[in-house]
């Protein structure tokens, strides 16, 4: 990469545009997107970006077409994504599922705003949680992170390329308005330190090789096009030669392996940051813009003399119930304060399996949380 | 009429879903459906030639199941998995 | 002297045997169905053309026409119900030195996928578009879709269809595909020859064949088998080379105007694409 992809050095940016250099700086070449509000800049950069470091840029006509352009370039070997919000994001559902049974790596940013349907689109919202979960049909596992500054933004589009490209699936960037429009200071460091991932290739002939045969991690070589492979691959159930396969058994096989492939390798996978946990009577577990607003909380809090620890959840999917359940035995309750009404408070409830209480601090979008909620909360439970 | 030299067609009878196409197609009606049927039931086209087969292909090029084709006598035929 | 028809299993190699995989025959379309004659004729166009076969990619959707980039043996695609365009656009501008061909259906190609072909064929995104219009949607059970003539009966139209069909080949010519014909699937010789000029050709082209639907659409529309529909074709069908597509619909009967109706130059996507691998 020239000077001219890494913009190496100290910026001044908003967390779309630490999104897009995120991304140059991670080799993407392709972005096929449609304009959304607050998602556009990551867009608009891309456009001016991408054709400098030899790139492609495309606007499509609507998200459908968006998400099957960023896999058919993913097919043709680029590292491709697409940034999108609520709306688009529910579009785009039906091709995400299409990434997973293909195993196509890419990336998915979806700048949450306030929902459901139009909303509020120029204001913060962290309502599509589930749907990053489950929002295509059948069952399949997904990556999702969700950063909580414009670094991290840089920092995390980075590893959600890396992700995408070792399990070979889509990587859900779950950002929220106000990290994306909010500017920072954001340090992009050499190339040298930037450790980047590519694909793994088939170490066999063409004439021997199998579209989904795994290796012992589960992930299949993938094979590019044009190379001789005369690869077929379908988002029918397939088998490992990449043919239809209209039977139990080869779905048994197929849907297990495309979770499990997440499932195993979830310390890898699960990032975390922890402020004081390990005595806390209370544990605050936020993710976002809400994390920066609930540690106001925390640190009133505490000086009220109360121990409270912090969880932020990087890593949303896999959702680290290990970690919570380790905790629910030792503490008090969890405070779970988010701009919806009670997702990831879902997953901690179900984590902790009444080992503790769970307190959703809900907020219902349009804004970030008031931090007196949030300590208000800390106070009931530890009364 | 030119001797027909020894063109020679070939039905993979498996594959013939009795749709009757090359029947229609062939230039001198040389096909006909046969009383002989494939594991499917089928009825499988059967060749009724006194050399008159003038190597056009069109049985072959308008077969939907690639159940007919044909080498022409001058083409050496290549061995082939089939 | 009595030329013996060698049946049962051959081992004299079929042309195609290259192209197809022969592992997965016999296909899953219905006996009298056009598929298979059509997708031969795409196989042998694509011979005629010189195009390096590792550099051709294949992309399908969802229908009967969709399984067809599971019978090719080239890089294939088989992807989702009204996408294959889009999905094919992202492959060819990520890897421009690609041939990359869409093999779809009428209704994946025009009712779910409408708005990515009109968008395609505007910004003449360099693909060949090969459009298997049997005017309905035959995988879900005879449905009528967004070409089925009115008048015409289908499993969701008895009484006869009463929404105006659009006319594909117009459809794309409008949309401002720079190659646009249309055949029957009983014109094996044009076929092969238009689609060859069709993948030569830099830019959106746009291939449309008309097929029989034995199963729904030919049974109820008074031509029960393939061979009915396919004798209907040869001797309703004209070839007018350069008339405006707009002028000529496909009715439920009546004639059938075929030929190379658009053949024109502009700026095509990526312009970067060199000359097609050896093509």
């Amino acid at each position: 990469m020239s000077d001219r992809d890494h913009l190496e050095g100290e910026h001044f940016m908003s967390g779309d545009d630490a999104c897009a250099e995120g991304a140059i700086s991670a080799d993407c070449r392709f972005f096929a997107g449609y304009p959304i509000t607050p998602a556009t800049e990551i867009a608009e950069r891309m456009s001016d970006r991408l054709p400098e470091v030899g790139g492609t840029y495309i606007q499509m006509e609507d998200e459908l077409g968006s998400m099957a352009a960023v896999l058919g370039a993913s097919w043709g070997n680029a590292k491709a994504m697409t940034a999108t919000s609520g709306p688009g994001f529910s579009l785009m559902m039906e091709n995400i599922g299409l990434g997973v049974m293909l195993e196509t790596p890419c990336v998915v940013v979806n700048v949450q705003r306030a929902g459901p349907s139009t909303g509020l689109p120029t204001m913060v919202g962290q309502g599509d949680i589930m749907q990053a979960r489950w929002g295509s049909h059948g069952c399949y596992s997904i990556i999702a992170i969700s950063p909580s500054s414009a670094q991290e933004v840089f920092d995390m589009t980075i590893k959600a390329f890396n992700l995408a490209e070792r399990f070979r699936l889509p990587v859900l960037m779950m950002m929220d308005g106000a990290v994306g429009h909010m500017y920072e200071k954001v340090v992009i460091p050499p190339l040298s330190e930037i450790h980047l991932i590519t694909r793994r290739r088939p170490d066999v002939s063409p004439g021997e090789y199998w579209p989904y045969v795994p290796d012992d991690d589960l992930i299949p070589p993938m094979a590019d096009t044009g190379e001789g492979y005369r690869f077929h691959v379908t988002g029918l159930t397939h088998d490992e030669r990449g043919y239809p396969a209209m039977n139990p058994e080869a779905q048994d096989k197929l849907v297990r392996r495309l979770v499990e492939k997440v499932e195993r390798h979830r310390n890898e996978i699960i990032e975390l940051e922890e402020d004081g946990i390990d005595d806390a009577e209370v544990v605050v577990c936020a993710y976002g813009i809400t994390a920066r607003v609930a540690m106001i909380a925390v640190e009133r809090a505490r000086q009220a003399g109360i121990r409270v620890g912090m969880l932020r959840l990087i890593t949303i999917w896999p959702f680290p119930e290990d970690k919570i359940k380790r905790l629910a035995g030792q503490v008090k309750s969890f405070v779970v304060p988010e701009i919806n009404y009670g997702q990831i408070s879902l997953e901690v409830e179900r984590s902790v399996a009444g080992m503790s209480k769970v307190v959703l601090v809900p907020h219902m979008g349009g804004d970030v949380h008031d931090p007196e909620t949030i300590l208000e909360a800390i106070r009931q439970v530890v009364k | 009429m030119t001797e027909s030299k020894q063109n020679q067609v070939f039905v993979t009878t498996e594959r013939c879903k009795g749709c009757r196409f090359c029947i229609e197609f062939c230039p001198q009606h040389l096909l006909y459906e046969s009383d002989e049927t494939n594991s499917k039931g089928y009825h499988i086209v059967h060749m009724d030639d006194n050399g008159k087969c003038i190597g056009c292909e069109m049985c072959s090029m308008v077969c939907p199941e690639f159940a007919i084709h044909i080498v022409t006598a001058d083409e050496e035929p290549e061995q082939g998995e089939g | 002297m009595n030329v013996p028809v060698v049946t049962g299993e051959t081992t004299e190699k079929h042309p195609l045997e290259d192209y197809l995989r022969f592992d997965r025959l016999p296909h899953i379309w219905c006996p009298g169905c056009g598929l298979g004659t059509v997708l031969g004729a795409f196989l042998r166009g694509l011979l005629q053309s010189g195009l390096t076969p590792d550099k051709v990619a294949v992309v399908s959707g969802i229908g009967c026409t969709g399984r067809s980039a599971g019978y090719i043996k080239l890089d294939s695609f088989h992807t989702t119900h009204g996408r294959a365009i889009a999905f094919a656009t992202g492959l060819k501008l990520a890897k421009p030195e690609l041939k990359v061909v869409v093999f779809s259906g009428d209704g994946d190609l025009a009712a779910i996928g409408g708005n990515h072909l009109i968008h395609a064929g505007r910004r003449n995104i360099d693909l060949t578009v090969l459009c298997v219009n049997n005017f309905n949607y035959g995988m879900t059970g005879g449905q009528f879709g967004p070409t089925t003539p009115v008048a015409a009966r289908s499993t969701t139209s008895r009484t006869g269809n009463i929404e105006n069909p659009f006319n594909m080949s117009a459809l794309a010519a409008a949309s401002g595909a720079t190659y646009v014909a249309r055949w029957t699937a009983a014109q094996v010789h044009q076929m092969e020859r238009s689609i060859t000029e069709a993948l030569l050709k830099r830019g959106f082209s746009f291939v449309e064949v008309i097929s029989p639907c034995p199963t729904y659409y030919g049974r109820m529309n008074r031509l029960p088998t393939g061979l009915d529909q396919m004798r209907y074709y040869r001797s309703n069908s004209v070839v007018r080379h350069g008339t405006n597509p707009n002028e000529v619909g496909v009715g439920v009967d009546g004639q059938i105007v075929t030929g190379k109706f658009i053949d024109i130059e502009r700026p095509y996507l990526p312009s970067s694409g060199d000359g097609n691998n050896g093509g």
